[in-house]
């Protein structure tokens, strides 16, 4: 018994020294965010509360603790509490499997790219159960357009990271990694990369495919009935998803924790530093794109991804096998 | 061993219930919530016996795309109030009972046909060519037999997916006038004359546009 408690208390450890730094870090993007939108529109950006306005977030999820948690009369109860619940922890359960250096990740899981795709996938369910249980006209319509949308763009991130599997032979994101350290994928699969980034955007209901939570068109969408502490829960959730799907972007394509050359000044800053930086990169990429791209129209979307993602990658698919095929390149051989 | 077999009675207990509740339950949209549960407790004991790929597949496709669509229609169709008319008679067409006592008792005997065939499993087993090693992962020995002793019943089955699929649009598609549909490249190759006419108005009588 005594094991089973020493187990369980290393992982909880484990665990937590995991999940604080990921909250504080989504604390932290999402003032940076604010403050790159602000400054591609010649603003300032929060910068009152603390050094260059750093503790912004904190003040507001003060805010929100302390404002009141207003539950629809005419909502159903319990799905309504659960489904910001099921954001959250959806965003976090995730991380257990991102590798930040060698050796260094929770759970190093034979599948650990499908787990991946598994979670984000399930990630919709969320705010299907937010816009259904709020019993009210916007948040249904923003929740409807939200799994649409979300589904459709699923299917080209799936045809992609085929792609990236393909150049590996393996599902372990640390032997997607390593087999980086030569050259990372997003040299020779450049226009992956590119579709890959594009259908983050939508898998996140980032601008410019924020159509869930168009506030000329859907109030807020999903979000329009919660209030306080449950909606702090969605905009957290929202952000760690962020997160996780630029430090998915830096590990199929960017090399995850390897330095970009293998030479002395590089190679001395630990790994976690390496993943870091690229995860902020991307974040910066995705910031900018919504300071600058105007809200793209639902059939756009749409047609987007059905008829130019998913043709093209599943083209991208049958070209990365044949060229590995015929440079006996295969991995796993 | 303990550990491990308290999750299994937990996941199990999880599954039977949530499977219980999707008949039980009054609201549809419970219902399918609890389909999903059930296929989450399915894809955890999966993973539990080591099947982790096809654990993860049952998430990514039945509660990643089979359920969301199941959602959507649900969600769409309002068949809350329908429900539990199905039961009853008051329904025109008569109630679903018998169809769905027939469907169940071939569905039963199916199973007592598969679990007594488990019964010769060890025979069974060493009748396969396939030899199973635990070094291997198993998306790497699934892959080896998918992909060269049964290659041609895996493209049997998604020829027949793709005939459903394209069975369902031709199904669903209907021809409707007057939809406006955005062509990219006959926007971008507009050129000015296209749009822009010059003329010449008189006096009084103003310019007839669209003629």
């Amino acid at each position: 018994m005594d094991s089973y408690f020493s187990i369980l208390f290393t992982e909880v450890y484990k665990i937590l020294f995991l999940l604080v730094p990921v909250l504080v870090s989504v604390a932290m993007i999402v003032w940076l965010d604010r403050r790159v939108w602000a400054f591609v529109q010649k603003r300032r950006g929060p910068n009152v509360v603390g050094p260059f306005g750093l503790f912004q977030s904190l003040a507001d999820a003060l805010k929100y603790i302390f404002k009141e948690i207003i539950i629809p009369a005419s909502s159903n109860k319990l799905v309504f509490v659960l489904a910001p619940v099921v954001t959250m922890t959806l965003a976090l359960i995730s991380w257990a499997v991102i590798p930040f250096g060698e050796d260094f990740v929770l759970a190093d899981i034979n599948v650990g790219i499908l787990y991946l795709f598994a979670v984000s996938s399930l990630g919709v369910y969320g705010i299907i159960m937010g816009g259904w249980a709020s019993n009210s006209k916007y948040p249904f319509l923003g929740a409807i357009r939200s799994a649409a949308q979300m589904v459709s763009y699923e299917v080209s991130i799936g045809v992609i990271i085929i792609n990236v599997l393909l150049c590996v032979g393996s599902l372990n994101l640390s032997d997607i990694v390593m087999a980086q350290q030569n050259l990372w994928f997003v040299i020779p699969l450049f226009p992956m990369f590119v579709i890959f980034f594009i259908s983050a955007l939508a898998e996140t209901n980032r601008p410019p495919f924020d159509l869930p939570e168009a506030e000329a068109e859907l109030v807020a969408g999903y979000q329009t009935e919660y209030s306080g502490m449950m909606y702090a829960m969605f905009w957290l959730g929202e952000y760690a998803n962020i997160l996780l799907m630029c430090a998915m972007g830096s590990i199929l394509f960017l090399g995850g924790w390897l330095s970009p050359i293998d030479v002395f000044p590089f190679n001395a800053i630990p790994g976690p530093f390496w993943l870091i930086f690229k995860v902020l990169f991307l974040f910066i990429l995705f910031a900018l794109v919504k300071a600058t791209v105007p809200r793209y129209r639902y059939d756009q979307l749409m047609k987007l991804g059905w008829k130019i993602f998913l043709p093209f990658s599943l083209f991208y698919v049958v070209l990365t096998s044949s060229f590995l095929l015929y440079f006996d390149l295969l991995p796993g051989k | 061993m303990i550990a491990h077999s308290v999750f299994f009675y937990i996941f199990s207990l999880i599954a039977i219930v949530s499977a219980v509740m999707v008949t039980v339950s009054k609201n549809t949209v419970h219902s399918v919530f609890f389909l999903i549960l059930d296929f989450i407790s399915i894809s955890c004991l999966f993973i539990m016996i080591g099947a982790e790929f096809l654990g993860m597949i049952m998430l990514i496709v039945y509660v990643g795309a089979v359920a969301v669509l199941f959602l959507f229609v649900v969600m769409m169709l309002n068949v809350a109030e329908q429900k539990g008319q199905w039961f009853s008679s008051r329904w025109d067409g008569g109630t679903h009972i018998p169809v769905g006592l027939l469907v169940s008792l071939i569905i039963f005997f199916e199973l007592i046909i598969v679990i007594g065939g488990w019964k010769y499993k060890p025979d069974l087993l060493n009748s396969l060519s396939i030899n199973i090693s635990n070094e291997v992962t198993n998306t790497r020995s699934i892959g080896n037999v998918l992909y060269t002793d049964y290659i041609l019943l895996f493209q049997i089955s998604g020829m027949i997916l793709l005939v459903a699929m394209i069975g369902a649009i031709v199904l669903t598609y209907r021809e409707r006038a007057g939809v406006k549909r955005q062509s990219y490249v006959k926007q971008i190759s507009r050129e000015r004359d296209e749009g822009v006419d010059l003329v010449e108005a008189e006096r009084n009588k103003g310019v007839k546009i669209d003629a």
